[in-house]
C-alpha cells in the first residue's frame, strides 16, 4: 500500500517536472539519468541478478545508437525506428557476445566482456565506410524542444523497470537468481544455465541497445569514443548498480539519479562554485565513491536503505 | 523392470580411475546402497549419472535408453532428481524461493511452482523454515534443502549423497523416515551412506564398491557379512574404532 503511494507520487513528479522546470540545463540532467536509469536496470539485470558481471555494456549501447545513426544517415530511416532496430541489433550482436564469453565464468566472463568492449570500439573506429571513423556520425535532432525527449526517456526507464520487475517474479527470475547463486546445483535442478544466462543477456542488451538509440537521437552526435566507452559507459554501468544496489529493482535507477548528479557537479565544478580543476578531478571522486559504497554499504543506497536509515536519519527500521 | 542401468561405467581423472570397470542396476521403486571407504568413487558415481562430469567409457541407460550423451538439465527433466554431499544451497534466496526454482522444472507457472514447493517443504519438514534465507539453516536444515529441491523436480530416481552424514541422532530418525516417506511415495532411491545403521535398515539391496571398483552386491546382511566388505569398509571402521 505505502509502496504503491510512492510509486503514484513519483510519477505525478516525474510526468509534471518538465512542464514545472522549463530549465533545458535541469531537463537535460534528467533526461540523461533517465536514460542511464534503462542502462543501470539492464546491467543488473546479467549482473546482480543473474551474477555474469558485465564490463562491456558499452558493446550494446554504443551498437543501438550506431543503428540508429546508420540506418537514418544512410537509408533515411527515422531514427524512432532505429530505436527499435537498436535495441534489435544489440541482441543479436548480445547473441553472439553471448556465444563467446558464456563459455567462461566468473572473472574470466568479466573479462571477456571488457575485451569485447574495445573490440567493437576499434571496429567503430576503424570501419570508416561504414561508421565514419572517429569522425562520428553526427543527425539533426527531430525536436528542438526537450519535452520529447523526456517522456520518451521517461517511458523507456519506466517500461525498463517495470519489465524486468515482471521478469523477477516468472520463471525467469528464479533461474537467473538460482544461476548467480550456483551454477552446478541450477543445472543439477533442470535449469539449462546456458540458454537462461543468454536470455539474460538478451534482454539487457535489448534495453540498452534501446538506450543507446535514444542517445543518438536525441545527442545527435555521436563517435567511438563517446557510445563505445569503457569509461564513460561500461565502467559508469557498473557504478549505476552499485551505487544504487545490485540485484534490487530500484537501485539502479536512484544509483543513476546519484551517479548522474555526482558526474554533473565535478563536470561543472560544482556548477561554477568551485575551482575549475575540480572538474578534472571527476574520475578520482567516482573511484573515492565506489571504495565508500563498498565498505560502508556494500549493497548499495536501496540495497541498504535500513542501514542508512538507522545510521544517518536515526529512524528505527520499520521492517 | 529396471531403472536405472550403469554398464562398465569408467571415469579417470589424469591417470586415477575414481571409477573403474563399475556394474549395476537400480530397478523400479526399490532403495539400492552404494557403500564403500572414503575416495571409493562413490560421488564420482553420482556425477556420472547426472552429467556432471562427462563420463570415460561405460553407458548409463534410464528407463531403457542412454543418457550419456545429454546435458546435466536434461537428465534432471528426464526424472533423475540428485543432492550433493557437499550441499549446495541456493545461499542468499529463501527457503521457498530454492524449491520453488526447482519445481519450475515441471510446472511454469509461479503460482503452480510455489504450490508444489509448498506441499514438498512440508513434506520435508521445513516449512516452518520457508522464509529464511537458505545460508542461515544448520546442516540439519541444509541436507533437507537438498532434498526438497531435488523432490520439486518430481524425479522417478533420486540420488541421495550421505544425507544423513553430520546430523545428530533426532535428525537422523527424521531422515530415515522422511527417506522411507519418499519410497513410499513411489519413489525409486540410489543412497551413498556411510552411517551403518542408516544404510543397514534403509537399502533393499546394497552395492559396495572399493578403489572404484565392485566388492559385492547382495542384501544388506550378505553385504555386510562379505570378507572383501568387512576388510575394505567395516575393517576400516572397527579399526578408527
Ligand atoms: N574432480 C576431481 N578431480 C580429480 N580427482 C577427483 C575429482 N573428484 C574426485 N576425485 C578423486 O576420485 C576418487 C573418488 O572420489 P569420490 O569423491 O567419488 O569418493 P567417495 O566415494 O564419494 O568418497 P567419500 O566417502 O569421501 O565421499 C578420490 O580419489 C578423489 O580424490
Ligand atoms: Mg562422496
Amino acid at each position: 500500500m505505502k509502496k504503491n503511494v510512492i510509486l503514484a507520487i513519483l510519477g505525478i513528479v516525474f510526468l509534471a517536472f518538465p512542464l514545472v522546470i522549463k530549465s533545458d540545463y535541469y531537463q537535460h540532467l534528467i533526461i540523461i539519468a533517465l536514460m542511464w536509469v534503462v542502462i543501470g536496470s539492464s546491467w543488473n539485470l546479467l549482473a546482480g541478478y543473474t551474477g555474469q558481471v558485465s564490463f562491456g555494456h558499452a558493446i550494446f549501447f554504443g551498437i543501438g545508437a550506431y543503428t540508429a545513426g546508420i540506418l537514418f544517415s544512410k537509408l533515411g530511416i527515422s531514427p524512432w525506428w532505429g530505436m527499435l532496430a537498436g535495441g534489435i541489433s544489440a541482441m543479436l550482436i548480445g547473441l553472439f557476445v553471448g556465444w563467446v564469453c558464456f563459455r567462461l565464468r566468473g572473472p574470466y566472463f568479466a573479462l571477456a566482456t571488457l575485451a569485447g568492449g574495445e573490440i567493437f570500439r576499434l571496429i567503430a573506429t576503424n570501419w570508416e565506410s561504414l561508421t565514419e571513423g572517429m569522425v562520428g556520425i553526427l543527425i539533426i535532432p527531430s525536436f528542438e524542444s526537450k519535452l520529447p525527449y523526456y517522456y520518451i526517456a521517461l517511458l523507456l526507464a519506466a517500461g525498463c523497470i517495470f519489465a524486468i520487475h515482471l521478469i523477477m517474479q516468472s520463471k525467469w527470475g528464479y533461474y537467473f537468481v538460482s544461476i548467480r547463486e550456483n551454477q552446478d546445483a541450477a543445472e543439477s535442478l533442470g535449469i539449462n544455465t546456458t540458454l537462461y544466462k543468454n536470455v539474460s543477456l538478451l534482454v539487457s542488451s535489448l534495453f540498452t541497445g534501446m538506450a543507446g538509440a535514444f542517445y543518438m537521437n536525441y545527442m545527435g552526435f555521436i563517435d567511438p569514443q563517446v557510445v563505445f566507452s569503457l569509461h564513460y559507459i561500461s565502467i559508469m554501468s557498473i557504478l549505476v548498480g552499485i551505487v544504487g544496489g545490485v540485484a534490487t529493482i530500484m537501485g539502479p535507477a536512484v544509483g543513476a539519479f546519484v551517479m548522474v548528479g555526482v558526474q554533473e557537479t565535478f563536470r561543472s565544478a560544482f556548477f561554477g562554485m568551485a575551482p575549475q580543476w575540480i572538474s578534472e578531478a571527476h574520475a578520482l571522486v567516482f573511484g573515492l565513491l565506489v571504495i565508500f559504497v563498498i565498505m560502508f554499504l556494500a549493497n548499495g543506497i536501496v540495497g541498504d536503505w535500513g542501514k542508512i536509515k538507522r545510521n544517518v536519519f536515526r529512524i528505527k527500521a520499520s521492517s | 523392470m529396471k531403472l536405472l542401468e550403469v554398464k562398465n561405467l569408467t571415469k579417470a581423472f589424469g591417470g586415477l580411475k575414481a571409477v573403474n570397470n563399475v556394474s549395476f542396476t537400480v530397478e523400479k521403486g526399490e532403495i539400492l546402497g552404494l557403500i564403500g571407504p572414503n575416495g571409493s568413487g562413490k560421488t564420482t558415481t553420482f556425477n556420472c549419472i547426472n552429467q556432471f562430469y562427462p563420463i570415460t567409457s561405460g553407458d548409463i541407460l534410464f528407463k531403457g535408453k542412454s543418457i550419456s550423451a545429454l546435458k546435466t538439465y536434461e537428465i534432471c527433466k528426464l526424472g533423475i532428481g540428485r543432492t550433493f554431499q557437499v550441499v549446495k544451497p541456493l545461499a542468499r534466496m529463501t527457503v521457498l524461493e530454492n524449491v520453488t526454482a526447482s519445481a519450475f522444472c515441471r510446472v511454469a507457472s509461479i503460482k503452480g511452482a510455489k504450490e508444489v514447493a509448498s506441499e514438498v517443504l512440508q513434506f520435508c519438514n521445513l516449512w516452518k523454515d520457508k522464509d529464511k534465507l537458505a545460508k542461515s539453516l544448520p546442516i540439519g536444515g541444509r541436507k533437507r534443502l537438498e532434498i526438497a529441491r531435488a523432490l520439486a523436480t518430481r524425479p522417478d530416481l533420486l540420488l541421495l549423497d550421505e544425507t544423513a552424514a553430520g546430523l545428530n541422532p533426532s535428525e537422523l530418525d527424521e531422515a530415515i523416515d522422511l527417506i522411507i516417506k519418499m519410497r513410499e511415495s513411489g519413489i525409486t532411491i540410489l543412497i551413498v551412506e556411510h552411517i551403518m545403521k542408516v544404510i543397514m535398515t534403509i537399502s533393499d539391496r546394497i552395492h559396495a564398491i572399493n578403489f572404484g571398483q565392485t566388492i559385492a552386491e547382495g542384501t544388506p546382511e550378505q553385504v555386510a557379512n562379505n570378507p572383501a566388505v568387512i576388510e575394505a569398509y567395516l575393517g576400516e571402521e572397527y579399526a578408527q574404532g
